[in-house]
């Protein structure tokens, strides 16, 4: 199963066994979604449970958000990363800050879905990785699928949530196919994910990375250098003893996502490790991101986004501590 | 501001508290005809109440009890008015100025002073009070609103007839809150999913100091129009038209006639906040010219008329008193609460950042000592 599909019958399986859970968004309804994430539901369930809104990402949370006080758990879609932004006061100041300025009285359990990051040659704001300016907002949960079998089983926990939960779906991995265990949940939403062990060096990655990741872990193997993969699922909260066992492990890390570095979910990691397993590391955190630049044009993005070359390049540099 | 006469505006109050009504809002004064003279009293008591708590409060904050106030003077028949209207199911979205319509819904008026002192942001209970939490960011509010009159058209609690069960929502903002993005998706949203919301508008002609023809280039009763909110005017210092109008088109809400929007046209006789400084920015006469447009005293006259006797309005005044005796010594007593309950709620379930930043928090301050 692909990770769009996984995520739709994920989306299912939580509106059929919550008929408090709304699905809505910008064309999410007889289209199902720019990327199709959301076919068939609307036919399933309806139009009062699935339903096309008007163009307006801060309509879509802050009706989000009283649907919540009214006992729903509204699903929205933000059609694509850079549009997040008209809503960020809605996400913010409102959605986060609910339950604690409401002293536990109110609970917020909204889920947005937004493709996130690059790689599928679009025009500008259709490519992006904003996730660093939600982890960074206390009151929400963050966490994004690298692969099918955690996109249909997070997207339900993320529907259970009492929080309001993030979820960055990687779309350049939409079709990316792989096995999906339909009975049992892999692990709870906020685990961190060995995903290749290793011996030299720990590679940390999410979303989309998680795939570049593995295929540079590959490509060091050939070269004699043995990467431990780590896809971290969850950016808020992050799975930090699963991240210090290995680093403790290893002494050596690299960090890779598509956004740019510069105080970026990396930067944060960084800082953690180098707090809590200081005196096990062989070299310092390194990073490789996207450049600090706005996203370029889609014929640069191929050279823009980190690739396993890059990773490899940032792993040489490691071992040569 | 002097209002502009042109724009038709529901006044059954008139200033010098003369009650009439005209032909083409005949079904609103039958809304009047049909109070008894206790809900009547219950106006005044009430208009009078928070305007003895406002001129309170104020003080509180001028002796520093109070990290700032937020003065409702002046608008107190808009706010008493609509919020008798608002009936036993409905739910209602206030702005940050709404101590009045609070007291007509059993918000403690201690609650709304303990945000003000900087000790909570707002610990009632909405889902209790009906009456949600304050909303500084403007116009986000408004949104919350429609999702949850959105809800209740989904709940089918809307034109089934069953006066028990059906409710409606209301919202409020002022003339600053109308230049919001989110107040025009939400007359948006309203309209397209035909939710059930009366959207009140306090004009009272300042946002801080824009004076409200600088914010607006429409009457603001018609900003719906284009998204398909039909509205109207009234006088917001007539507490019997913002009763009348409120009452009628939250019914009508409640029946399923979808959203409709009251611009109560009002005026803010105090400051913005305690921070502000109107003298920088209007004209003395401009608000004694709305003074002698007062809520209370025109409400006052037109009682007198009806018979109630001085005994009565003296009964008030003490009460008023008594009350600012009493939020006085309450707010003297407050106590502040420890730091280490900022990490309780910031989720519903726990997170390891939260459980770890309290855990050290708690050793910090056990290596420092006892702060007595």
């Amino acid at each position: 199963m692909a990770i769009a599909k996984a995520l739709n019958a994920g989306l299912q399986k939580a509106m059929q066994d919550d008929p408090k859970v709304l699905m809505f968004g910008e064309d999410v309804a007889q289209l199902g979604g720019v990327f199709r994430v959301t076919e068939g539901l609307h036919k399933e369930f309806g139009d009062s449970r699935v339903f096309n809104t008007p163009i307006a990402e801060s309509g879509i949370v802050g009706t989000a958000i009283g649907l919540a006080m009214r006992g729903y758990r509204p699903v929205t879609e933000i059609q694509f990363d850079g549009f997040v932004f008209p809503a960020f006061n809605q996400i913010t100041t409102q959605l986060a800050k609910l339950t604690s300025r409401s002293e536990g009285f109110l609970q917020m359990p909204v889920v947005i879905r937004i493709p996130y990051g690059g790689g599928i040659g679009a025009v500008e704001h259709h490519s992006e990785s904003p996730e660093a300016y939600f982890a960074h907002t206390p009151g929400l949960r963050i966490v994004t699928p690298s692969n099918p079998n955690d996109a249909y089983w997070m997207i339900q926990e993320a529907i259970k949530s009492p929080d309001p939960v993030i979820i960055f779906e990687p779309k350049r991995r939409y079709w990316q196919k792989g096995p999906v265990n339909l009975d049992i949940a892999p692990m709870p939403l906020h685990s961190a994910r060995l995903m290749r062990e290793g011996t030299d060096v720990t590679l940390l990655a999410y979303g989309p990375m998680v795939t570049t990741a593995l295929q540079a872990a590959e490509l060091g193997a050939e070269e004699g250098i043995s990467i431990e993969v780590i896809d971290l699922r969850s950016l808020s909260p992050i799975d930090y003893p699963t991240l210090f066992a290995s680093a403790n492990k290893t002494g050596r890390v690299v960090m890779v996502h598509e956004a740019p570095t510069n105080v970026s979910l990396s930067s944060e990691i960084a800082a953690r490790i180098t707090e809590n397993c200081f005196y096990s590391l062989e070299a310092p955190v390194l990073r490789v991101g996207g450049f600090d630049t706005p996203y370029p044009p889609a014929k640069l993005e191929e050279a823009y986004l980190p690739d396993a070359d890059r990773i490899l390049e940032a792993v040489d540099r490691s071992m040569a501590y | 501001m002097t209002p502009d006469n042109s724009t038709p505006m529901m006044q059954l109050l008139a200033p010098d508290g003369t009650y009439g009504v005209p032909a083409q809002y005949a079904k609103y004064g039958e809304i009047i005809d049909s109070l008894g003279e206790d809900q009547l009293k219950t106006f005044y008591r009430d208009m009078a109440r928070i305007r003895r708590f406002d001129i309170e409060a104020i003080a509180l904050q001028r002796q520093g009890q109070l990290g700032l106030w937020v003065p409702a003077i002046g608008q107190e028949g808009a706010q008493i008015g609509s919020g008798y209207a608002v009936g036993p199911n409905d739910h209602i979205f206030p702005s940050y100025r709404e101590h009045g319509v609070a007291i007509t819904h059993g918000v403690e008026l201690m609650s709304i002073l303990k945000m003000m002192r900087g000790v909570n942001h707002g610990g009632w209970n909405p889902e209790e009070t009906r009456y949600h939490l304050y909303s500084i960011v403007l116009g986000a509010q408004v949104l919350h609103a429609v999702g949850y009159a959105m809800g209740v058209k989904f709940d089918g609690r809307v034109g089934t007839g069953d006066k028990d069960s059906d409710l409606a929502v209301i919202s409020y903002f002022g003339d600053g809150a109308t230049a919001e993005g989110d107040v025009s998706e939400s007359l948006l949203f309203a309209a397209v999913y035909e939710a059930p919301i009366v959207f009140f508008v306090q004009n009272n002609q300042w946002a801080i100091s824009s004076p409200v023809e600088q914010v607006t280039k429409v009457p603001l009763y018609m900003r719906g129009s284009g998204f398909g909110v039909p509205g109207m005017r009234v006088d917001g210092n007539d507490v019997l038209a913002c009763y009348a109008a409120t009452k009628l088109h939250m019914d009508e809400a409640r029946e399923g006639a979808g959203p409709y929007l009251i611009e109560a046209l009002t005026y803010r006789i105090g400051a913005h906040t305690t921070s502000d400084d109107p003298s920088k920015y209007r004209d003395e006469s401009e608000v004694e010219y709305w003074k002698a447009r007062d809520p209370i005293p025109r409400f006052e006259t037109f009682l007198r008329r009806q018979g109630i006797e001085d005994s009565f309005f003296e009964d008030v005044k003490q009460a008023g008193d008594e009350l600012a005796a009493d939020i006085r010594e309450q707010t003297f007593a407050l106590t502040t609460p420890p730091l280490e309950n900022i990490f309780d709620f910031v989720y519903s379930e726990s997170h390891p950042d939260i459980v770890q930043q309290r855990a050290w928090l708690k050793a910090y301050e056990e290596s420092m000592g006892s702060h007595e």
